[in-house]
């Protein structure tokens, strides 16, 4: 089908974008990278939209790392991530995701920003964000706000962002010396949504845990995480299966989502023993 | 209150190295531009939201779904078609190579193919024949199988590094 948009406007900086937003009578739409919201107009699940395109905004794009933080644009783009060397370095869980995303055309367009406001609870960026820790700045009409990724994803397609809010960044703590962050996940075909997936963390404080595509929104499994932290394995598996609710559709039942969740965490652990990410 | 936000928006681009000037509806996106306003058929229009690769451009030097980027936000881009790369030679090895290992059939993912194929090819090294199959994994094939188009691909990566022929 074809898209059908309310209207356009090129933002040239934040505050025009804000004010953008502002007088859009609650009809604006951010444009980015587009590679979900323009999929989503041509099939006509979000019509009308007064669209903001941001995608021009430098001053949001690019990788920095300042006093133990990796600072991330939030239009630093999907290929940009796979190989920025800071992201390597410093959250190397999220270059290895971007193997995961779609297909090499689609990692050229898309944004970290756009995927973690899009929220796609099969989406890996938001379970990594999850697992890292990290924090989302936001800047509205009155200013700027830090969110941590717990409390910024929702529900499907929801976050703590208001409609007069832009994300504009995000940042994680660099990896210690002796982290570990590897990601698991089963799809059908190279470049769909996963089945299932799992981010894993270990740190000295301990391992965090992330999924995605086994709930509403991306889930860190506490129990699963105490487990593992006690070198309980086993145990930890069991905790996750009790933590996830996963759905039933016609790619996977949630008795097969819950299996492949515990497969994937004894694959993540594997290879953290194995050090071979 | 809206009339910051327009339903017709004025674009200056270059297509196959041509200049191009045009006021694209805001909604329009960049296959139904290129295919509908300048002729250039290359390209298709197929799924339209992003899954099967038929509408595969290039756009500053990189793949792009021609179905997921607007017209409006290709104003000061740089965009190729397979027309305009067909005639600059810039892949007339990868196309005979398509000829000659039957790597196509109806014809209709070629141009898709072709411009995603030149960009794994146009990047550093040979690549093998998984990252081959890899690059292409965004590019829908229903006649081939896949594995002529692979032949194809990994034959000009190999004559362009000087290892064997095409």
């Amino acid at each position: 089908m074809k898209a059908s948009a309310g209207g356009y406007a090129r933002a040239e900086n934040v505050r025009h974008a804000l004010d953008l937003l502002a007088a859009s009578g609650g009809q604006g739409r951010l444009l980015a990278g587009g590679q979900s919201l323009v999929a989503a107009m041509n099939m006509r699940l979000s019509a009308g939209d007064l669209l903001v395109d941001i995608s021009r905004l430098s001053e949001l794009s690019g990788v920095t790392e300042q006093g133990g933080t990796l600072h991330i644009g939030a239009l630093t783009r999907h290929v940009e991530i796979g190989s920025d060397p800071l992201v390597k370095t410093h959250a190397p869980v999220l270059a290895a995701a971007v193997a995961h995303i779609a297909h090499a055309a689609i990692r050229n367009r898309g944004t970290i920003g756009g995927a973690l406001a899009h929220a796609d609870p099969a989406a890996e960026f938001p379970a990594c964000a999850l697992a890292l820790g990290a924090e989302m700045h936001a800047e509205g009409p009155d200013g700027t706000r830090t969110i941590p990724a717990e409390d910024f994803f929702e529900e499907v397609f929801t976050t703590a962002l208001d409609e007069s809010e832009i994300l504009t960044a995000i940042s994680v703590p660099v990896a210690e010396d002796g982290e570990k962050q590897v990601l698991e996940e089963v799809a059908r075909r190279s470049g769909d949504y996963a089945l299932a997936g799992l981010c894993l963390v270990k740190r000295a404080a301990g391992h965090r845990i992330a999924l995605f595509s086994v709930g509403p929104k991306p889930i860190l499994a506490t129990g699963a995480m105490t487990a593992l932290d006690d070198g309980d394995l086993d145990g930890a598996v069991a905790a996750l299966a009790a933590e996830i609710d996963p759905p039933s559709d016609t790619q996977a039942s949630a008795a097969y989502r819950r299996h492949l969740a515990g497969v994937l965490l004894r694959r993540a652990v594997a290879r953290l023993k194995g050090d071979n990410q | 209150m809206t009339g910051h936000f327009r339903d017709k928006v004025d674009v200056s681009l270059t297509v196959n190295g041509e200049p191009v000037e045009a006021r694209v509806p805001a909604g329009q996106h960049m296959i139904d531009f290129l295919r509908l306003e300048l002729g250039l058929t290359g390209a298709h229009a197929s799924c339209e939201h992003g899954v099967c690769g038929a509408c595969t451009i290039r756009v500053d030097d990189q793949s792009v779904r021609g179905c997921l980027m607007l017209a409006a936000q290709a104003d000061g881009a740089e965009v190729w078609t397979v027309e305009g790369l067909t005639d600059t030679g810039a892949m007339t090895d990868l196309q005979d190579a398509f000829v000659a290992r039957n790597a196509l059939q109806c014809g209709f993912c070629t141009p898709g193919m072709l411009v995603a194929a030149e960009e794994l090819l146009s990047q550093s090294g040979t690549p093998s024949r998984a990252e081959i199959r890899e690059h292409l994994s965004g590019n829908y094939c229903r006649c081939t199988g896949y594995e002529a188009i692979i032949d194809a691909v990994e034959g000009v990566a190999q004559a362009r590094a000087g290892k064997g022929a095409a």
